[in-house]
């Protein structure tokens, strides 16, 4: 198993583990799809913020103002996607400073 | 050089000449004035317009004073989505010996309300705030939802020298309670018989996709959250700079968000939707005052027999 498809699987599931912690998430993570609706599956708008704010603190990035959209929390997917573009881009610009 | 700018805002020029035809009545306060007569006048013409333009739909009648209660106000989340906005009341619970403190630190030129503490009272941030917890209160909703007209000062903290943006004032507001399908046919409703309504007072309106000033960075996925699923209209109309046009009404559908905050069900059980159509009264009075002129004697005929139909 390649190394980025480890990454991608670890960070779904701490993305999973963030979702169970949510207090206004009634659904289970663990059952849902990568690819399923979030918001359809019961994440409200100010769900959507607490998630926001607990991938922040997890992952250590900050999302910029264009990612600060409905879609960027539409499925596991799209999370995981936008967290790998952050932490990629805060990786390939720590190495640029070293 | 700061001074000269703001001086010729229109915004500010608007205000001055409110003031000085007497309109208004300054409080030292940006935001907050009293209300002359011939000013409430059209307050209350426009409101009891709103009111004729509901008949028919058979709402519920309520009317509040301008605080609520804070366990209302806390579980509606308002303080975690808009806190720039919110107003609380702050209550002297202390003693003789809290009160010379209060008195002492006044005179030294303190801030005596430091022994004020929070009370269970919050000022209204709109009009229908009040009327979830009563509806829920009362259990499940009868078959074909709920229609309440509600009506409310409210109070928002954005101090503002536009007089359009005032920190106390009056709403009046529909609130829906039923399914989707309901609630989307309501706002539609709502949006074309304010349109009527415009036009009818001879103002130019406009509706538009709009999304609530949430706070912060989070705000912004709120935002943007609400624009694209289209939950929140405004009907906008030039006030103070006519390239810059106010809202003056809106028209909301909440999904279920104040149904599960209060715990308002549908007849068969399900988590009933919710939605609000409210218009700002001293917005809509200045726009009339903006586009007729300062003395509504002298509007002309067709607009005067809208708003004083007895007259006509």
């Amino acid at each position: 198993m390649g190394a980025a498809l480890v990454a991608e699987i670890v960070v779904k599931a701490k993305i999973r583990t963030l979702l169970e912690r949510l207090g206004e998430f009634p659904a289970s993570p663990e059952a849902l799809r990568d690819d399923a609706d979030l918001h359809a599956a019961g994440l409200s708008s100010y769900g959507t913020v607490e998630l926001m704010v607990a991938i922040e603190e997890e992952f250590g990035v900050e999302f910029p103002d264009t990612l600060l959209t409905r879609a960027t929390f539409g499925s596991i997917e799209a999370v995981a996607a936008a967290v790998s573009s952050l932490v990629g881009a805060g990786a390939a610009a720590r190495e640029e400073a070293a | 050089m700061t001074a000269t700018l703001i001086e010729h805002t229109p915004a500010v020029r608007f205000r001055d000449e409110l003031l000085r035809a007497g309109l208004l009545l300054a409080t030292g306060v940006d935001g907050v004035y009293g209300r002359a007569e011939r000013f409430d006048a059209v307050v209350e013409a426009v409101e009891k317009l709103i009111g004729r333009r509901a008949e028919g739909d058979n709402a519920e009648l309520m009317r509040f004073p301008p605080g609520m209660a804070r366990p209302a106000f806390e579980a509606s989340g308002y303080f975690r989505t808009m806190p720039q906005f919110v107003g609380t009341v702050h209550c002297f619970c202390g003693d003789d010996t809290d009160h010379r403190r209060a008195l002492e630190c006044h005179a030294l030129g303190g801030d005596w309300a430091e022994e004020w503490r929070s009370s269970d009272v919050v000022l209204t941030p709109a009009s229908c705030y009040p009327v979830y917890p009563i509806v829920a209160r009362r259990g499940p909703l009868p078959e074909g939802g709920w229609l309440v007209d509600s009506a409310s000062w409210c109070f928002r903290r954005e101090p503002s020298l536009d007089p359009v943006r005032m920190q106390m004032f009056r709403q009046r507001e529909q609130v829906c309670f039923g399914t989707p399908e309901r609630i989307r046919a309501f706002q539609t409703r709502w949006m074309e018989r304010a349109l009527a309504m415009f036009a009818d007072l001879g103002l130019r309106a406009a509706t538009d996709l709009a999304n609530d000033p949430f706070f912060g960075r989070p705000g912004k996925v709120m935002a943007n959250g609400q624009r694209s699923q289209r939950l929140k209209f405004e009907i906008l109309v030039p006030i103070s700079d006519p390239e810059r046009p106010n809202a003056c009404g809106s028209f909301n559908y909440h999904v279920h968000h104040f149904a599960e905050a209060h715990g308002i069900t549908l007849a068969n059980g399900e988590v009933a939707h919710t939605g609000c159509a409210g218009f700002g009264l001293e917005r809509v009075a200045l726009a009339l005052f903006r586009r007729h002129g300062l003395d509504a004697a002298s509007w002309p005929v067709p607009v005067r027999a809208v708003l004083w139909p007895s007259e006509a």
